[in-house]
C-alpha cells in the first residue's frame, strides 16, 4: 500500500510539458514523463484506501490501487497485466483522459493534492511497451462464430478486442481509412501520435480482427447483408451529430464545425491529404470552451492563425472547488485553462453569439453579448461586441447518432436519440450498441468500458443462441476480472 | 423452559458462591452444619434472584449422611451406618407419574440385587420458597437402599451399586426424575432458593441431632430464572463456582470413549453406565457425572481432579518429575476441562477444593487452633476471634486445597500430588510409550504429481487480497494483519461470492461469565501441542494408554506430514482418505464422496490405523474437493457415532486452508493438525517471486508461528486454554448454514436461521475448480474486494456512493440528498447483504396515521447515542464533534477507553457516557462522579474477547495526561476485566459503580453471540439499568483480521435473542436495551426497535458525516480526514461540525417518523419489541433459495398478554443499606467544613465497597482535588466485603484491622488504604493471606499498605498509586503502567507480565528473577532515588500498619536485597520527560479502542 505517510513528506507532482513556445512549432506530444524514481515516489503517496474513490470515480473500474502499489514496488510487468485487465487500451486514456479518479482520489479532499493517477498509468503502459510485454494475445480456442463490429473508435476497438480474444471472429467495418475514430481524427497529433493508436491497431489484428477500411456500412455494405454475414452486429459508430448555432450569418464561408477542422488538420498531419480547413494567417474564433474547442486553439496555434479567441456561453466557474456544487468525490466545475490557451489566445466566458457578418459570403465578424453566465442566459445590455473572425470553428457538442444505419437495423432509439440498448442488446435481433451510439457523447474511458461490457452481453447471447434460450437478464457483468 | 425461538436452555451459566466448614478431629456436631448455613447467608449477595426477588437461583448443602438423625425419622429399621444408602429424589407432584417413578426405583434397586427399606417425604417449609420457586417444587423424598448380604466389606463397591441404579433409573426415567444424592456417604438439600432460605425450607436443617463433620454449601447465580431445582448446587461430590469453557468438547470426547469404558471394579455393570452425562445438564452437572465416574472406577477424588483439571506445568521449574511425568500421561488419556473453576469437592471423608489453572476465581480458607477449616469464595463469612486463628491461605491456581478427616489434617497440595503421582511409573511409562513427530526420520512425498500452484489457488479460491493482506503478513511479520472500521461485507450465506465453509462458522468468545485470557502477557498457562494415535479406555491406565504421537505446532509442514504419512512403527499406522471428488459427477458427486470417506475411515479403522490424513492432494482436472472442513466434520461426527472416534487422530492436508480462521475450525471441529500444503507452497512462491524479502524456511517458519499464535489468540477469547481442550470443542456458531448439514457434520453446533446444505457447498467447489480447469498458469488472481471495496467485487455497505451521499446529504444536500443515500442503502440488492433487510414492515392497513401525529424528531433523536471511540482512538477535534452534537441534540456520546479531559466535564464537550473497559485508562472517582451513564464493555464488535494496545510513540502528553500515563509509554489493554471473570464479579462491579455515582445508570456492552440473550438476562439480575448488543460488523478499533471477519454475530440475532430471554424472563422491564452495529437509516432504527431495542447507537455513521472515508487505515496514524490520527498536521485537515453530526440524526429521526406513520405508532416506546410488525420478505428471502429461515428472529416470545416489552420500572437500588451512609454522617464535618474526622466502624464481609459512596460525595464536592489529606480518618474492624477503599478519593484514609475480601483499593482515587491483622492475632501475618485478588486493579493515585499476603494479580493495571505488601500471587503487577509497588515477602508466578510504567521494588530471595516476566522489562539495583522511595514508603508502612518486618528491613537496611523492576519503555520516558509527580497526580494508564500490531510491543 504504498509507503505509510508518504503522501505527507510527498507533493503531488504534474507531468512535465514541454514550454508553449517550443511546442507550438511541431505537432509532437507535448506531454511527457516523470523520471522513473521520481514517478514512483508519486505512486508511494497513494493509500490504498479502504474504499478506493478513484476506482470508483473510473469509468473503467480500474484497479488503481492495486497498480499503484505495484508501480511503488518497481512491479510494471505485473502492473500492465493488472491495468489490462480493466482497460484495453491504457495507451489512449493515459493521454486523453481526463482522470475523474484523480478528483476522486481522497487525497484531494485537500485540493490538488490527488495522486499522480494519470501519470502512472501511461507509466505502466508506455513502459510495457517499450519492454515489449505487449503482445498479441490471440485466442486459445476458436468459437467459429462472426461478429461485426461497426466503428473503430475506442468503443468498437475495445469490443473486438475483447471478443476476439475470446474466440470469436470479430470483423470491424470502418468508413473512415483508418482506424481509431476520434482519437485518430479528432484528438490532435500532439495529444497522441498516430503511431501510438496504428501500433494498438496492429495488436489487434494480429489477433486476428479483421479490418475493413473504406466502408461505409449502410450505404456500401446494407444492413441485410452485415447481418447474413454475421451471427451478431454490434455498433459502435458514435454521437457525431453536430450541434448548430443557429443565427445570423451562420450560412458565410469560414463557419465550419470543429470536428471538420479537426478531421482536416488530423490529414494533413498525416500526410494523407492536403488542403482542408486552415487556419493559417488568419482570425481564428473558437465558440465552444470544452475540449474539441481548445483542440481547435492548438490547432490553429500551430498553423500561425493571425489571433484566436475561444468563447464560452456558460459564466466562468470558480477557481477552486465548489463544494456545494461538486463537493469531492464528484467532478468539480471549476475554471481549468486548457494546455491550447497555455500557448495563446484568448478566452472569454458568459458569451452569447448574436450574429456573423461578412462579406463576399464569407465570414469577416462575430457579433456577440455577454450574458448573465446562466440559465436562461440572459443578455446583459450594452456589453454588444464585434471581433474580426476569418475562421469560426463550432465546437458545441453533438446531439445524437447518425440515423440512417440504425433505421436501417430498425434499432429503437432512447428519448434522448441514441440507440435504445439497457444491456447493450438493442431492440433488432442480433444487434447490439456500445459507447456513444448508445450513451451519448462521453469519455473516452467510457467508450472502452462500454465495448467490453457489450463484449460479455455479446458471448452471452451467443452462447444463449447456442442453446436455442436468450437470456433475458444478465446477473452480473464482470470487467474487472473480480467477480467470481 | 424449552427451546423457544432464539432463547436455547443450552446457553445458561451459572456461577456463584461456595464454602465449606470441616472438623479436623472428624467429630459430628450440628454445630458444623449451622456454620455452614451461617457462611451460605453470608454469601447471598454472590447468589441472585430473578424477576421475583424471593425466588433464589439455587441453594444448597452436602453432609455427611447423618445416621443418628436418620434413624430417629425413619418408620423402619436401618442397617448399621455404611450398609444402607439414601437416594434423594426430586419427584413430580403428579401422583400417578410420581407412583411410577418410585416404582421404577425400586425395582431398579431389586434387580440390581440391593434391598429397598422404605422412604421418607422429606418435610419442608413452603412459607421459606418464593412463589415461582414453589409452583415448580418438585415432591421430595427419600428412598432407603440396604446393602445385599452379598456385597463385600468395600463400601465403594455399595458406592458403585448405588451408581448403577442411579444411572439405570435416571435414563429410564428421563427429566422427571432427579436425584441429586445417592450415597451411603454424603446427602444433599438444595433447591431453588435463597441461601437464607435453605436452612428454613428444609427442617431437617434445624433438627439438632442431624450432625455432620463437614458441610459444602452453595449459592448459586444463574443468568437466567428459568425454574430449575436440580440445577442448584452441591451435586453429588462437587459444588462449582466457574464455567467449564471446554464444555461442548469435553461431552463429545466423553461421548466417544463411552464405547471404550471398561472397569474391572464395575465389572459387567460397565455396559449400564452410558451414557455418562445426562442430558440437559450445566456445566457443573456434567462435571460431576464425570468425576463421579473416574472415583468410583477407583481413582481417588485428587487424582481424578488432576486428570480433569490439571495445572499449567509447563516450562516450571518447580513440578518435580513424577508430577510433570503424571500431567504428561494423563493427557493421553483425557483433556482438560478447561475455564474459570473453584471446584469444592468431597466424597464424605476427603474435602477440598481445586483452583484452575489461571486462578481465576477466590477461594479462602482459614484453620483454627481448634482443628476447624473453612473454605469460602470469601474471607469473613463465619465470624471467628483472630485469636483463634492458625493459619489462614487462598486457593492457588491450579493447587488442591486438601483436608482429609481421615488423617484430620489439611494435607499440602504438593504431597497429596506426589502421593497420586508416585502411584504408578507414569513418567516412565510417557518417556518408553510417546513419540514425537519432531523425532521421526524426515521423508518426501512419495508420489509427485505437482499441479501448478497457480492452479492450484484457483481451485481452492485464492485471491489477490490473500496473498497481500493474508498471507505476506503472516510470513513478514510472524503475525496476522490488521485491519480498522469493522466489516460492512454480507454474511457468507448472503454473498454472492460463494464464500469458503471457513467463514460461515462465526468464533465464540467469553464475555462475562468467564474470562478471556491473554495469550501474550500469561502465555505460561498456554499450550498448543497437540496429540495423535488413538485413545484407550478412561477407566483404566497402562502404559499403552502412553501411545500417542505428540505435535509441538499443529500446523505442519509438507515433510511432517510425510513424516506422518510414513510412519513406520507398531504403534502408529496411517491411513490417507481421499476427499476429492469426480468432476465429472458434478453436484451430485458430493454426497456420495461423504458416503465414500466416512466408509473409508470404517475401513481403515478396521485394519488398525490410528492416524486417519484426510486430503485433497488428488484435486486436479478431473478431481474436485470438497471443502475440507466438512470431510472433517463428516468423519468426526461419523465416528464419534460409531462409537470409534478415539482409535484414530485426525489430521488434515489441504489446499484450502490459509488463515487462522480456517485452521482453527479445522482444529475446533476434530483434528488435530494440520498441513495448509498450498498456503506453505503459495508463501514459498511470493518469496521466489521477490514479494516476501526472506528465504524460503524463514518465510515459511515466521507464518507457521503466526498462525500458531493466531490460534491462541482464537482459543484465548473463549478463555481456553490448551489446544488439545480446543480440539473438537466446537466453540462456533454456525450462521447460514442448514439443520439438516449440521445436525449431520457439526453436531451440536447452534445454527439459528437455516441457510445452504452440501448442494451450494457442491457447487461453490465446482464453480471455484472450473476457474482453474482448463486453466492459464499465468492468470492473475482475482481481487474479491473483501478487505477494501472494489467495483465487481464483495458488496461493501460502505461504499464509495453511500459515503459520498451521505456526506453530501449533511454537508448542504439536505433531505433529498438523504434520501438518496437511504435508498442506496435500502434498496434490494444491499438489502440482500444484511439479515434485518430480508424483513419487511406490515405497514397498517388502513394506510397508518398522520405524519403529524408521530412524536417529534427531536424526541426520537434522544434515544441515540454515539459508538464508544477513545480519545486516543479518535483525535481531541473528531471526539469533541461528537461530543458537542450528541449534548445539543439531547442524546449521548461515549468516552471510549480512554479517559475525558476534566476540563470537558464542564461544557457541551462533556461525553455522558463514561466508558469503564478492562484497562481502566482514565477511570477514577472523578470521571465516574461526571457521569450520567457508566457503560462497561465487556466486549467491542470488531474483536470480542480480545484485548490491545496503544504503542508508546502515539501516547503523546495529552492522550497520557487524559489517561493518567506517561508519555512515550505503550499501554495494553488486557483481553479481561480481570474483576469480571464470572456473573457475580460483574454484580459486584456494578455494585461498585453505582457506589461511584448513584445517579447514574449502568450500562452493560455485550457483543450478540449465541447466547448472549442469557447472559443479558444475568446482566439484568445484576443491577444493571441498560444493555446494549453490539453487532459484530460495526467496530471502528484496530482488530486481528480474523477477528473482524470471524468473531459473532449480527445485532439482529443477539437483539432478538435478548429480547425474547428478557421478556420470558420477566426481565425486561427494568433494562433498557441498546443496540448498535451498521446503523445508518430509519429504517434500521425501526427494525431494531420492534426486534427490542430501546435506544440505538451509531459510530461509523457519525464518523463518516463527519468526513471519515473508511480509509480503514485507523491503526497507521495516517487517517487523511484527521479522524482516527493524532498527528498535528492531519488533524488540521478535519473538517467536520457538530452540525454535520446533528442533521445526520435528525435525518435517520425523520425517516423513522415516516415509517411510524405507516405503521400506525405515533409513540416511539409503543414500537420497541413489536416484532409483530415484522415478517420476513418472501422476495427477498426467496430470490436465493438459500435456506434462510427468520422465523427465530421474528419469534413473539410466549408469555401473557400484557407482559412489558419495554422498560417501564427502575431497578431496585443495592445500595440503600450500605455500610457508607453512615460513613458519610460521619465524614460530614469533613465534607461541610474541611474539619478533620476520626471514627471507628465494624465492618462485615458483607459490606461491599466500603468508601465508595463516601467518595463520591467528596468528588461530587470537591471536583478532582479532593479533601485535604488526613480528613477522614476511619478505621474499621472485621473482614470486609469486596472492594474494600473502590475508588477513595484524596483526603479519607481507611484502616481496615481485620482482613479483606477481593478488589481492595479497586480504581483506587487519592485516598489512602491500610489492613493490618488484629494485634491478638495467633499467626503470623507476613505468612498469611490478608487481602484477596486483583487489588488496586486502575488504581489511578493514593496509597495502599497491606501487613500481609495478597492474592493474584496483585497492582494489575495500577497506574498511579503507591503500595507496599508482604507477599503476592501469581501475576504480580501485571499491566501496571505507573506508581510504585514495594514488595518484602514472596512473590508468585509471572511477574510483571505486561508492564510497561511504574516502578516494583521487590525483596529478592533469589529465585525473584525465574517469576519475573522480563519481556517488558529490566531487573536493576536500587539507586539512591529509590532508595529514597522505598524507605519512605516502608516508614509510613510501619506507621501505619505496625509491621515488624518493614521495620526490620529499615533498621538493618540493605539496598542490595531489593531488586528494582522497571520497564525498558519507562525508563526511557521518564529519561526524556522527566519524572511525573506520582504521588497526588496519577501518572499513567492505558490504551483502548487505538491498536496495534504486537510487534510493535516494546522490545
Amino acid at each position: 500500500m504504498g509507503r505509510i505517510g508518504a503522501f505527507l513528506k510527498v507533493g503531488r507532482t504534474e507531468a512535465p510539458e514541454r514550454p508553449p513556445a517550443e511546442r507550438v512549432a511541431d505537432y509532437h506530444e507535448f506531454v511527457g514523463t516523470l523520471p522513473l524514481t521520481e514517478l514512483r515516489e508519486q505512486a508511494a503517496r497513494c493509500m490504498e484506501c479502504g474504499v478506493p474513490f478513484c476506482h470508483h470515480g473510473c469509468p473503467l473500474g480500474n484497479l488503481i490501487p492495486d497498480w499503484n502499489d505495484l508501480v511503488y514496488r518497481d512491479r510494471f510487468d505485473e502492473a500492465i497485466q493488472q491495468l489490462h485487465r480493466t482497460n484495453n487500451f491504457p495507451e489512449f486514456t493515459g493521454r486523453l483522459c481526463p482522470a475523474p479518479c484523480e478528483a476522486a482520489c481522497v487525497l484531494e479532499i485537500n485540493e490538488g493534492n490527488a495522486v499522480s493517477i494519470k501519470q502512472v498509468e501511461l507509466a505502466i503502459i508506455d513502459r510495457a511497451w517499450d519492454e515489449g510485454w505487449v503482445v498479441p494475445q490471440p485466442a486459445a480456442q476458436k468459437t467459429g462464430r462472426s461478429v461485426a463490429v461497426v466503428g473503430s473508435g475506442p468503443a468498437g476497438l475495445a469490443c473486438a478486442q475483447q471478443l476476439q480474444r475470446a474466440g470469436e471472429d470479430v470483423v470491424v467495418y470502418e468508413r473512415d481509412e483508418a482506424a481509431g475514430g476520434l482519437i485518430r481524427f479528432g484528438v490532435p497529433e500532439f495529444k497522441i501520435e498516430k503511431r501510438l493508436v496504428e501500433r494498438r491497431v496492429q495488436q489487434l489484428a494480429a489477433e486476428g480482427v479483421e479490418f475493413r477500411f473504406g466502408v461505409n456500412v449502410g450505404v456500401d455494405v446494407t444492413a441485410a447483408e452485415l447481418q447474413a454475414r454475421h451471427r451478431a452486429v454490434v455498433l459502435a459508430t458514435g454521437s457525431r451529430i453536430p450541434r448548430d448555432l443557429p443565427v445570423p450569418g451562420r450560412d458565410l464561408v469560414g463557419i465550419h464545425f470543429a470536428m471538420d477542422y479537426l478531421y482536416d488538420r488530423a490529414r494533413a498531419v498525416a500526410g494523407t491529404a492536403s488542403g482542408g480547413i486552415s487556419a493559417a494567417g488568419k482570425h481564428v474564433v473558437v465558440i465552444g470552451g470544452g475540449d474539441t474547442g481548445a483542440d481547435c486553439v492548438g490547432h490553429a496555434h500551430r498553423e500561425g492563425a493571425a489571433s484566436v479567441t475561444q468563447i464560452e456561453l456558460l459564466g466562468t466557474p470558480p477557481p477552486s472547488r465548489p463544494d456545494d456544487l461538486t463537493p469531492w468525490p464528484l467532478w468539480p466545475m471549476k475554471l481549468r485553462t486548457s494546455y491550447a490557451l497555455k500557448e495563446g489566445g484568448e478566452r472569454q466566458f458568459a458569451i452569447s453569439t448574436t450574429h456573423f457578418s461578412g462579406a463576399n459570403g464569407t465570414v469577416e465578424a462575430i457579433h456577440w453579448q455577454e450574458n448573465t453566465g446562466t440559465p436562461p442566459f440572459e443578455l446583459v445590455p450594452g456589453t454588444a461586441e464585434s471581433r474580426p473572425a476569418e475562421l469560426v470553428l463550432l465546437a458545441l457538442g453533438f446531439l445524437g447518432p447518425e440515423v440512417e444505419l440504425l433505421d436501417q437495423l430498425q434499432v429503437e432509439r432512447d428519448a434522448r436519440g441514441n440507440a435504445a440498448a439497457a444491456r447493450y442488446l438493442t431492440s433488432a435481433d442480433g444487434v447490439f450498441a456500445a459507447g456513444d451510439v448508445r450513451r451519448g457523447q462521453s469519455l473516452i474511458v467510457w467508450a472502452i468500458n462500454e465495448g467490453r461490457q457489450c463484449a460479455e452481453s455479446v458471448r452471452a447471447w451467443l452462447d444463449a443462441e447456442g442453446r436455442s434460450e436468450r437470456p433475458n437478464a444478465f446477473v452480473s457483468i464482470a470487467t474487472t476480472g473480480t467477480s467470481e | 423452559m424449552r427451546k423457544q425461538g432464539l432463547y436455547d436452555p443450552a446457553f445458561e451459566h451459572d456461577a456463584c458462591g461456595v464454602a465449606f466448614v470441616a472438623r479436623l478431629d472428624g467429630v459430628r456436631s450440628h454445630e458444623t452444619i449451622a456454620q455452614a448455613l451461617v457462611a451460605l447467608e453470608h454469601m447471598e449477595h454472590r447468589g441472585a434472584a430473578g424477576a421475583e426477588a424471593e425466588t433464589g437461583d439455587g441453594a444448597g448443602i452436602l453432609v455427611q449422611l447423618p445416621d443418628t438423625f436418620l434413624r430417629s425419622v425413619v418408620d423402619f429399621e436401618l442397617p448399621e451406618a455404611g450398609r444402607y444408602g439414601v437416594a434423594v429424589c426430586f419427584l413430580p407432584r403428579s401422583a400417578p407419574r410420581r407412583a411410577e417413578l418410585e416404582q421404577l426405583l425400586e425395582r431398579t434397586v431389586r434387580a440390581e440385587g440391593q434391598v429397598v427399606l422404605g422412604w421418607r417425604d422429606v418435610p419442608v417449609d413452603r412459607r421459606h420458597a418464593g412463589s415461582q420457586a414453589s409452583l415448580f417444587a418438585p415432591t421430595i423424598r427419600q428412598l432407603f437402599v440396604g446393602a445385599s448380604s452379598e456385597a463385600g466389606d468395600d463400601p465403594l463397591a455399595f458406592e458403585r451399586k448405588l451408581y448403577v441404579i442411579r444411572r439405570v433409573a435416571e435414563r429410564e426415567a428421563g427429566p422427571d426424575l432427579v436425584i441429586p444424592s445417592f450415597s451411603a456417604r454424603t446427602l444433599v438439600y438444595k433447591g431453588m432458593l435463597t441461601s437464607p432460605q435453605l436452612g428454613r425450607y428444609f427442617t431437617d436443617l434445624a433438627d439438632e441431632t442431624m450432625t455432620s463433620a463437614l458441610a459444602l454449601v452453595h449459592s448459586r447465580f444463574s443468568t437466567n430464572t428459568f425454574p430449575s431445582w436440580e440445577l442448584a448446587h452441591p451435586y453429588r461430590m462437587i459444588a462449582h463456582n466457574g464455567e467449564i469453557n471446554t464444555l461442548r468438547g469435553n461431552v463429545n470426547w466423553i461421548r466417544a470413549r463411552e464405547s471404550q469404558l471398561a472397569s474391572e471394579l464395575f465389572g459387567s455393570d460397565s455396559a449400564k453406565l452410558a451414557p455418562i452425562v445426562r442430558p440437559g445438564g450445566s456445566d457443573t452437572a456434567v462435571f460431576d457425572n464425570v468425576l463421579e465416574l473416574l472415583v468410583l472406577s477407583g481413582r481417588s477424588l485428587p487424582h481424578a481432579l488432576m486428570m480433569m483439571v490439571p495445572e499449567a506445568y509447563g516450562g516450571r521449574a518447580d513440578v518435580s518429575d513424577a508430577l510433570r511425568g503424571f500431567y504428561r500421561f494423563h493427557e493421553c488419556l483425557t483433556e482438560a476441562w478447561d475455564g474459570p473453576a473453584a471446584i469444592a469437592f468431597t466424597d464424605g471423608t476427603l474435602i477440598g477444593a481445586t483452583l484452575d489453572r489461571n486462578g481465576l476465581r477466590p477461594g479462602r480458607w482459614l484453620e483454627t487452633t481448634d482443628g476447624l477449616v473453612v473454605l469460602a469464595s470469601e474471607t469473613g463469612v463465619l465470624d471467628i476471634p483472630a485469636d483463634r486463628i492458625l493459619r489462614k491461605g487462598r486457593l492457588q491456581p491450579g493447587k488442591l486445597f486438601l483436608v482429609d478427616l481421615a488423617q484430620g489434617r489439611i494435607v499440602p497440595d504438593v504431597e497429596a500430588k506426589e502421593e497420586v503421582a508416585a502411584r504408578k511409573p507414569y513418567g516412565e511409562w510417557f518417556e518408553r510409550e510417546h513419540v514425537r513427530l519432531a523425532d521421526l526420520p524426515p521423508r518426501t512425498r512419495a508420489e509427485h504429481r505437482d499441479e501448478p500452484v497457480r492452479l492450484l489457488q484457483l481451485a481452492f479460491g485464492y485471491t489477490q487480497e490473500d496473498m497481500k493482506v493474508m498471507l505476506a503478513p503472516l510470513a513478514v511479520n510472524g503475525e496476522e494483519a490488521i485491519g480498522s472500521m469493522g466489516n460492512d461485507t454480507p454474511l457468507a450465506v448472503l454473498s454472492n461470492r460463494r464464500p469458503l465453509l471457513y467463514s460461515y462458522f462465526k468464533q465464540l468468545f467469553a464475555q462475562v461469565t468467564n474470562p478471556p485470557i491473554d495469550p501474550i502477557r500469561e502465555a505460561v498457562v498456554m499450550s498448543v501441542q497437540s496429540l495423535v494415535g488413538s485413545e484407550h479406555n478412561l477407566l483404566a491406565e497402562t502404559p499403552a494408554h502412553a501411545r500417542q504421537l505428540v505435535i509441538d505446532n499443529p500446523i505442519l509442514r509438507d515433510e511432517e506430514l510425510e513424516s506422518l504419512r510414513q510412519v513406520d512403527s507398531d504403534v502408529f499406522k496411517a491411513h490417507t482418505i481421499d476427499f476429492t471428488w469426480p468432476v465429472a459427477e458434478g453436484v451430485d458427486g458430493l454426497e456420495p464422496a461423504l458416503e465414500r470417506i466416512c466408509a473409508e475411515a470404517d475401513a481403515a479403522l478396521e485394519e488398525g490405523s490410528n492416524i486417519l490424513i484426510v486430503s485433497d492432494r488428488n484435486v486436479g482436472p478431473d478431481r474436485v474437493a470438497m471443502p475440507s472442513l466438512l470431510a472433517v466434520g463428516a468423519i468426526h461426527h461419523h465416528l464419534v457415532r460409531a462409537g470409534t472416534r478415539l482409535q484414530a487422530g485426525l489430521v488434515v492436508e489441504s489446499g484450502e486452508p490459509r488463515s487462522v480462521q480456517s485452521v482453527a475450525v479445522l482444529i475446533g471441529y476434530g483434528a488435530a493438525a494440520v498441513n495448509p500444503y498450498l498456503m506453505l507452497a503459495t508463501i514459498g512462491q511470493l518469496v521466489d517471486e521477490g514479494r516476501i524479502e526472506l528465504d524460503r524456511a524463514t518465510a515459511e517458519e515466521r507464518a507457521l508461528k503466526a498462525v500458531g499464535k493466531g490460534l491462541l489468540k482464537t482459543i484465548s477469547k473463549m478463555g481456553i486454554s490448551t489446544l488439545s481442550s480446543y480440539c473438537g470443542a466446537q466453540v462456533f456458531e454456525a450462521v447460514g448454514l442448514s439443520n439438516e448439514l449440521v445436525d449431520r457434520h457439526f453436531t451440536g453446533t447452534p445454527s439459528r436461521i437455516g441457510g445452504i446444505g452440501t448442494g451450494e457447498l457442491a457447487e461453490g467447489a465446482l464453480t471455484r475448480h472450473a476457474r482453474a480447469y482448463p486453466g492459464n498458469a499465468g492468470e492473475l488472481l482475482p481481487v474479491v474486494g473483501l478487505y477494501a471495496w472494489r467495483r465487481d467485487g464483495e458488496h461493501h455497505q460502505w461504499n464509495p456512493e453511500t459515503i459520498a451521499l451521505l456526506q453530501h446529504a449533511v454537508r448542504g444536500g439536505g433531505r433529498s440528498t438523504y434520501e438518496q443515500f437511504a435508498a442506496a442503502v435500502n434498496d434490494d440488492s444491499a438489502r440482500r447483504s444484511t439479515l434485518r433487510g430480508l424483513l419487511r414492515f406490515r405497514t397498517a392497513g388502513d394506510g397508518g396515521i398522520p405524519l403529524d401525529d408521530v412524536e417529534p424528531a427531536s424526541e426520537i433523536v434522544k434515544r441515540f447515542s454515539t459508538g464508544a471511540m477513545s480519545l486516543g482512538s479518535l483525535s481531541r477535534e473528531a471526539h469533541e464533534t461528537l461530543a458537542v452534537a450528541m449534548n445539543r441534540i439531547g442524546g449521548r456520546s461515549n468516552t471510549g477507553e480512554g479517559g475525558e479531559d476534566p476540563e470537558r466535564y464542564l461544557d457541551e464537550r462533556r461525553s455522558k457516557i463514561k466508558q469503564v473497559a478492562s484497562g481502566r485508562f482514565g477511570v477514577n472517582i472523578d470521571y465516574l462522579t461526571n457521569a450520567d451513564e457508566i457503560q462497561i464493555k465487556m466486549a467491542q464488535g470488531a474483536k470480542p474477547g480480545e484485548g490491545g494496545q496503544l504503542p508508546g510513540h502515539k501516547v503523546d502528553a495529552y492522550i497520557a495526561g487524559v489517561r493518567f500515563t506517561t508519555p512515550g509509554v505503550g499501554l495494553i489493554s488486557p483481553p479481561p476485566h480481570h474483576d469480571i471473570y464470572s456473573i457475580e464479579d460483574l454484580k459486584q462491579l456494578i455494585y461498585d459503580l453505582r457506589c461511584a455515582n448513584p445517579g447514574a445508570r449502568i450500562s452493560v456492552k455485550l457483543v450478540s453471540e449465541v447466547g448472549v440473550g442469557t447472559v443479558a438476562a444475568g446482566v439484568a439480575k445484576c443491577n444493571a439499568d441498560h444493555i446494549l448488543i453490539s453487532g459484530h460488523d460495526g467496530g471502528t478499533g484496530a482488530s486481528p483480521i480474523s477477528s473482524i471477519l470471524h468473531a459473532g454475530v449480527p445485532w439482529e440475532i443477539g437483539l432478538a435473542e435478548t429480547q425474547q430471554t428478557l421478556v420470558l424472563n420477566g426481565l425486561r422491564s427494568r433494562v433498557w436495551v441498546q443496540t448498535d452495529g451498521q446503523l445508518k437509516t430509519g429504517r434500521d432504527v425501526v427494525v431494531a426497535a420492534l426486534l427490542g431495542a430501546d435506544e440505538m447507537g451509531f459510530a461509523t455513521a457519525p464518523l463518516i458525516a463527519t468526513g471519515c472515508v473508511m480509509m480503514r487505515a485507523c491503526h497507521l496514524n495516517t487517517c487523511p480526514v484527521g479522524i482516527a490520527t493524532q498527528d498535528p498536521e492531519l488533524r488540521r485537515r478535519f473538517t467536520g461540525q457538530p452540525e454535520h453530526v446533528i442533521e445526520f440524526f435528525f435525518h435517520v429521526a425523520e425517516d423513522v417518523r415516516e415509517i411510524m406513520a405507516s405503521l400506525g405508532i405515533a409513540r416511539f416506546e409503543d414500537l420497541v419489541g413489536r416484532v409483530d410488525l415484522l415478517e420476513a420478505d418472501g422476495a427477498l428471502v426467496h430470490w436465493q433459495t438459500r435456506g434462510i429461515d427468520l422465523s427465530n428472529v421474528l419469534r413473539i416470545p410466549d408469555v401473557p398478554e400484557g407482559t412489558p416489552l419495554r422498560r417501564t420500572e427502575a431497578q431496585v437500588s443495592p445500595i440503600l443499606h450500605a455500610l457508607d451512609w453512615r460513613l458519610i454522617e460521619a465524614a460530614a464535618p469533613a465534607l461541610d467544613d474541611d474539619t478533620p474526622v476520626e471514627a471507628t466502624f465494624a465492618v462485615r464481609n458483607v459490606d461491599r465497597t466500603v468508601g465508595g459512596l463516601l467518595s463520591h460525595q467528596v468528588a461530587k464536592r470537591r471536583g478532582r482535588a479532593g479533601l485535604p489529606p488526613g480528613s477522614v480518618r476511619f478505621e474499621l474492624r472485621g473482614s470486609a466485603g469486596q472492594s474494600f477503599g473502590a475508588w477513595l478519593a484524596p483526603g479519607i484514609e481507611l484502616t481496615l484491622v481485620g482482613d479483606a475480601n477481593d478488589y481492595v483499593g479497586k480504581g483506587l482515587s487519592g485516598g489512602v488504604v491500610a489492613v493490618r491483622p488484629p494485634g491478638d492475632a495467633a499467626y503470623r501475618a507476613e505468612e498469611n493471606v490478608i487481602v484477596g485478588n486483583t487489588v488496586l486493579y486502575g488504581a489511578t493515585s493514593g496509597r495502599a499498605f497491606f501487613r500481609g499476603v495478597a492474592g493474584e494479580r496483585f497492582a494489575v493495571r495500577n497506574s498511579g498509586a503507591l503500595a507496599v505488601v508482604e507477599g503476592l500471587g501469581d501475576h504480580g503487577c501485571e499491566y501496571m503502567t505507573g506508581g510504585r509497588v514495594v514488595v518484602i515477602g514472596p512473590t508468585g508466578r509471572n511477574f510483571a507480565a505486561g508492564m510497561s510504567g511504574g516502578i516494583a521494588y521487590v525483596l529478592d530471595d533469589d529465585r525473584f528473577a525465574a517469576r519475573c516476566n522480563t519481556q517488558l522489562v529490566a531487573l536493576e539495583p536500587l539507586e539512591e532515588a529509590d532508595e529514597i522511595v522505598v524507605r519512605s514508603l516502608l516508614d509510613e508502612h510501619v506507621a501505619r500498619t505496625g509491621s515488624p518486618v518493614a521495620d526490620a528491613l529499615l533498621a538493618d537496611w540493605d539496598p542490595a536485597r531489593f531488586t528494582k523492576v522497571i520497564p525498558h519503555d519507562y525508563k526511557r520516558a521518564l529519561a526524556v520527560h522527566g519524572e511525573a509527580r506520582y504521588s497526588d497526580q496519577p501518572i499513567s494508564t492505558g490504551g483502548g479502542g487505538f491498536f496495534t500490531k504486537e510487534s510493535e510491543e516494546a522490545a
